[in-house]
């Protein structure tokens, strides 16, 4: 049975589940068990599965990190998590010399089955240290697999084959999809890691886009089709393995590639896309590829300043325009602007 | 001696009244920013703030408004900066977890818990390569305690004998995190990092005049060469972590802890102080009238001053 519940209610259900299913399962990560539960998603789990499952943590993001893959490494299989990515900075080398390195390093014998929740900060006045969206980082260490869905069917789906997922699993979750609702089965189920989905069918662009700006992108492809530009919307749900099959299927039928990215340009997830279109398959392109980044500057706090930081649907229309040669009615680009351009809706309840 | 009792009172109730202001003004929306309010913690910075010197440094955290003021930072530049505005002390770039002015010995405070603890320590050796008598002060709370950062730190600074002043003000919270889930039930912080070999002490944080005089003494012989120095100060916040209001109604403290908390406040026992010391009533009236005068004066520049913009802010990525 299906029904309409929000990113973070999904996440919360994966983990009950997979809590439930294995016993090996934990979950920890600094405010856990605490009232607001990682906005939600661990919610009902310490009462339900107690405090040697389901804990708090001090305020070690190395060392902890450090502890789950020595736990990994002997048939525990943890979730931990951090309220924002930019505090695991931290855990970097535990993460990338031992969890992404230990089962080529060792021989092949064992490998670090952790999942790590990373939540991306946005809006708000999050600024420079609250809003890193580092994913390319993850996604260049060889040996880490790194997820980032959009929906919450896909959150539930990706959260569950990532947890039983035998490799360290990078989660990362955009605090801006947390409340959006889609239909979600209830039951157990996996998606799975590295299979893109094509979230809207069409003919003359192909826009290649991970969690939130796909959400950016739906919207822009609205007007679009109003200016007769159908967009083909893929939505990656995975960045590392990536699905370069159903990339590249579609940009071969559309012959124009947009790669959106929610980070700074210079070596991002977009202009691996890019490259890699342009390698393998470039006789297919029938004009140069685009590509919307945020400023290749650090996230400011500023509400004065992030108003024209955070690129969204108004940007990717006035480029597939200007590609197109189609000029955007200007009410239509308000239209598209969110107002106040810092908060992802009305639910939204600051500060943090 | 009322005086100084006058000088720390006076420090501490502006803490006091600018964070009750932000608080009272934060759901205007015009401070679009986490905000982490110190009211009820004010003695440390108020008492740390005047027993340093202008020249020294200071680093801080996410908590920092009362350490910028109290180490004699600039409130108008401070409310710009939470406002968002180029007039603020970082800028309008980095808000109220970012609050940097040299002018006053503040280098910086950052948000990531523990981040800012080797920044003290490598300020430190700038100090000593450089054989000035200058301090360098580093604010943390418990929660900084446990991230190894802190712990590398700690160690450098004794073996170089840096002139270091540690700052931990343990008001037992990491966000919602108890003490008892963070840390062993016995340990204290100030004898963990004497046995470290860092000179340490513990001491009332709602006494401002107790803590004024003995981070005196701290710094004086830190001044003449004796080495870094760790101070754990038990305190308390009153509001919640972030943001403009109280949140006991989420039952993480105890009714009971927070009331007792709450009759320790660091400004009644300094207005006690003060009148017992044959301080008017009518001398502190004045105190505060000319405090909430300045206050209203440091909000109209925010409010009034310009967001930056994209060019002059972005001008380049690179000094
Ligand atoms: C590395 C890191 N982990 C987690 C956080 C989230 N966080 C922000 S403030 C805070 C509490 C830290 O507690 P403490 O150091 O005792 O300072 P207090 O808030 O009590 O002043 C936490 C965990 C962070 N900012 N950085």
């Amino acid at each position: 049975m299906k029904r309409s519940i929000p990113f973070s209610k999904a996440i919360n259900e994966a983990i009950h589940i997979a809590m439930e299913k294995s016993k090996s399962v934990i979950c920890f990560g600094l405010g856990a068990n605490d009232p607001k539960r990682i906005f939600g998603t661990t919610e009902g789990l310490v009462e339900k599965f107690g405090e040697s499952r389901v804990f708090d943590m001090p305020t070690s993001e190395n060392g902890m990190t450090g502890v789950g893959v020595g736990a990994s490494l002997n048939g525990i299989r943890p979730i931990m998590i951090h309220q924002r990515l930019d505090f695991f900075l931290y855990a970097l080398d535990q993460v990338v010399n031992s969890a992404a390195k230990w089962y080529f390093m060792f021989g092949l014998k064992k490998s670090a089955p952790i999942t790590i929740r990373l939540i991306i900060g946005h809006g708000w006045g999050q600024g420079p240290t609250h809003s890193q969206n580092l994913q390319s980082w993850f996604a260049h260490i060889p040996g880490l697999k790194v997820v980032m869905p959009t929906s919450a069917d896909d959150a539930k789906g990706l959260l569950l084959s990532s947890v039983f997922d035998e490799n360290p699993v990078i989660f990362l979750e955009h605090r801006w999809l947390h409340n959006v609702h889609s239909e979600v089965p209830e039951e157990y189920y996996e998606i799975p890691i590295g299979k893109a989905k094509i979230v809207s069918e069409g003919s003359d662009i192909t826009i290649v886009s991970y969690s939130y700006m796909t959400l950016e992108a739906t919207h822009a492809a609205k007007v679009l089709k109003k200016y007769g530009i159908s967009c083909e919307i893929v939505d990656l749900r995975t960045i590392r393995p990536l699905d370069w099959e159903t990339v590249f299927t579609s940009v071969k039928k559309t012959g124009k590639l947009l790669a959106l990215d929610s980070s700074s340009p210079f070596a991002s997830v977009a202009s691996e896309i890019v490259s890699r279109v342009c390698l393998d398959i470039f006789d297919s392109l029938k004009m140069s590829p685009l590509r919307i980044t945020q400023p290749d500057y650090a996230s400011p706090s500023s509400f004065g300043l992030t108003k024209h930081y955070y690129r969204g649907a108004k940007e990717i229309v006035m480029e597939v325009c200007k590609a197109f040669g189609v000029n955007p009615d200007d009410n239509d680009l308000t239209e598209l602007e969110k107002k106040p351009h810092d908060v992802p809706g009305d639910w939204f309840k600051g500060p943090f | 001696m009322s005086k100084l009792l006058i000088d720390l009172y006076t420090s501490a109730l502006r803490i006091r009244l600018t964070e009750q202001e932000i608080s009272a003004r934060y759901s205007q929306n015009r401070m679009r920013c986490p905000t982490h309010l110190s009211i009820g913690q004010e003695g440390v910075a108020a008492a740390v703030g005047l027993a340093l010197r202008n020249d020294d440094f200071a680093v801080s955290t996410h908590r920092a408004h009362a350490h910028y003021l109290g180490k004699g930072g600039n409130l108008n530049t401070m409310m710009a900066e939470i406002y968002g505005k180029k007039t603020g002390c970082s800028g309008g770039h980095g808000g109220s977890m970012h609050l940097s002015d040299l002018s006053c010995g503040f280098i910086g405070s950052t948000s990531i818990v523990g981040n800012s603890i080797p920044i003290g320590v490598g300020l430190g050796l700038s100090i000593q390569l450089n054989e000035t008598d200058q301090v360098s002060c580093i604010y943390f709370g418990d929660g900084s305690v446990e991230e190894g950062a802190f712990y590398e730190s700690v160690n450098y600074a004794a073996v170089r004998n840096l002139p270091v002043l540690f700052m931990c003000e343990n008001n037992f919270f990491s966000v919602y995190s108890p003490l008892d889930v963070r840390q062993p039930k016995d340990r204290k912080i100030h004898e963990m990092v004497r046995a470290m070999g860092v000179r340490s002490d513990v001491g009332d944080g709602n006494d401002t005049l107790g803590i004024y005089n003995k981070v005196s003494d701290t710094v004086k012989e830190m001044r003449n060469g004796k080495g870094p120095f760790f101070w754990e100060f038990y305190t308390y916040r009153h509001l919640e972590h972030c943001g403009p209001n109280w949140d006991d109604n989420l039952g993480y403290r105890s009714e009971v802890e927070v009331k007792e908390w709450l009759g320790k406040d660091p400004l009644v026992k300094l207005k006690n102080d003060l009148i017992s010391n044959g301080v008017t009533e009518q001398t502190i009236n004045e105190i505060k009238l000319k405090l909430v005068a300045e206050i209203n004066v440091a909000f109209d520049f925010a409010e009034n001053s310009e967001f930056p913009t994209m060019e002059e802010s972005y001008k380049s990525e690179y000094k």
